[in-house]
């Protein structure tokens, strides 16, 4: 198989690479930020809940998440395994993000300084609006940076949804490299996470730039 | 009738017994200073007046309608709290203006969106606001442009563009470096002369003295002298208040 052979069948599977990857950020993000508010609740159980599916899925392998997730439902309820692989390994991706996304958004806010909330509160504005417009703000402004590393981590991890047979870009390579013997599919799956990420990298520069019109 | 009223406030962090049944009213057009050694509880004063921080006991009472009262030794708090807080603005020391917004947006955006006032009136008053204090081409600045002083005196007009009735300070210049601590005296003074009913806590003794229509010389929690500023400041009875001045004119 020449090489532009294995790169066309490989791209074919682009198109699902970046739909794990879009539809992981849409999810994943604001459900994070559910995560963190559930996480900082006052209310016990609550709090408790959240800190353990934090725990539990920053503590254990995405690689088993996307088993669980996809073939549990086979397990446990007989529920024949979906033919469209997209929805479990999205909700596994998204659940899983979900929480590295928790962290980091705890993270921001537990650095947003007292003051701005003392000032809304004496400004009349309600929790909500200061959460929307005063503290959310200033914490994706400040979080940016380990969320750009959590996004280049996920561009990466796409490449697990071969565990479960998913005709992503990775797994169609995976399956080339076995059938051909050859290691050129590696090579070329590295060089388009490289040039994904490099495009990831931009972006998240230029939003990071256009956040950054003032100082904290 | 009194702006703000008071009365035997008690307040404790844990067991530090912090306020010790302190009362204080100001009447419209008044300008009260509270000074006193650090730790004495003039931050938490303004702070419970604020309701930055709940009272154990006492009552607290803006235009007479009681904001906090407590019957039968227990506390409550009025279930309109927000309504009480147009009444009163609060300028903190280190000014906590919201970085992400420009000048004018600091100023205009809790008139609009928490009394919900029509946005071109306040951007209006805004605007005159700011020319009116000499910050008119710091407008689209955002606050990391400014100087302390400037920061300052823009939360200032932050804090008039609510049009409260009363103005809390908490030390408004001790975070400035002395240079600029005069632009902002000089607002807080023009504010007196226009008759703004504020409560000024400083350690700016020659400011407190020429401002204020009454001074309260606070120490561990309660008031111990209080009065005109020249019956306080030149004619003081207490002991502890002669220590005070005595530390203070050793220290500047
Ligand atoms: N949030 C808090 N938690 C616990 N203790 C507090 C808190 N705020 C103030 N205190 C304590 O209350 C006492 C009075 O503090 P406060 O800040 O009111 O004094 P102050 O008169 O404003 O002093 P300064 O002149 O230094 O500003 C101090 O002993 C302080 O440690
Ligand atoms: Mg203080």
């Amino acid at each position: 198989m020449s090489l532009m052979t294995i790169i066309v069948k490989m791209s074919e599977g682009l198109g699902k690479t970046c739909a794990i990857f879009f539809l992981t950020l849409i999810f994943a993000i604001p459900l994070g930020m559910i995560v963190a508010l559930l996480r900082g609740s006052r209310f016990k159980p609550v709090s408790w809940f959240a800190k353990t599916y934090i725990s539990v899925l920053r503590g254990t392998p995405l690689m088993l998440q996307l088993l669980a997730v996809t073939y549990g439902p086979y397990y446990l309820f007989n529920i024949s395994v979906s033919r469209n692989k997209l929805i479990p390994v999205v909700i596994a991706f998204s659940i899983n993000y979900a929480a590295y996304f928790a962290e980091i958004y705890r993270s921001g806010i537990d650095s947003m300084p007292v003051g701005q909330y003392e000032a809304s509160q004496v400004l009349g504005y309600s929790k909500i609006q200061t959460f929307i417009k005063i503290i959310l703000p200033q914490v994706f402004r400040r979080i940016l940076p380990a969320l750009t590393n959590e996004i280049v981590t996920l561009v990466k991890d796409t490449s697990l949804a071969f565990t479960v047979s998913y005709q992503e870009m990775f797994t169609i390579g995976k399956q080339i490299a076995n059938s051909q013997t050859s290691f050129v599919p590696f090579v070329v799956a590295g060089v388009f996470y490289y040039v994904f990420n490099v495009i990831v990298g931009f972006v998240m520069g230029r939003i990071e730039k256009r956040m950054s019109y003032y100082k904290m | 009738m009194s702006i703000l009223e008071m009365k035997n406030i008690e307040k404790s962090f844990a067991d530090n017994h912090v306020l010790k049944g302190i009362s204080l009213h100001v009447d419209k057009g008044e300008v009260v200073s509270i000074i006193g050694p650090s730790g004495s509880g003039k931050s938490t004063l303004l702070r419970c007046a604020t309701f930055l921080e709940t009272i154990d006991s006492g009552v607290i009472s803006y235009d007479g309608k009681n904001a906090a009262e407590t019957v039968n030794g227990k506390c409550t708090y009025a279930k309109n709290l927000n309504d009480f807080r147009h009444i009163f603005g609060l300028v903190f020391q280190n000014f906590n203006l919201f970085p992400h917004y420009t000048v004018l947006k600091n100023m205009m955006d809790a008139p609009v969106s928490v009394l919900h006032r029509d946005k071109e009136e306040v951007r209006a008053e805004c605007i005159a606001l700011l020319d009116k204090m000499g910050l008119a081409e710091k407008a689209n600045a955002y606050p990391c442009e400014l100087s302390g002083g400037q920061q300052q005196r823009v939360s200032i007009v932050r804090a008039l563009a609510m049009q409260p009735e009363i103005l809390f300070f908490d030390e408004p210049t001790s975070a400035l470096d002395p240079e600029l601590t005069g632009e902002v005296l000089k607002v807080i003074k023009q504010l007196a002369e226009e008759k703004m009913t504020m409560v000024i806590v400083t350690h700016e003794m020659a400011f407190a003295r020429a401002v204020s229509d009454r001074v309260i010389f606070m120490d561990g929690g309660v008031v111990v002298e209080e009065g005109d500023p020249e019956e306080v400041f030149g004619n003081t009875q207490s002991e502890r208040m002669k220590q005070f001045l005595r530390n203070y004119d050793r220290e500047t």
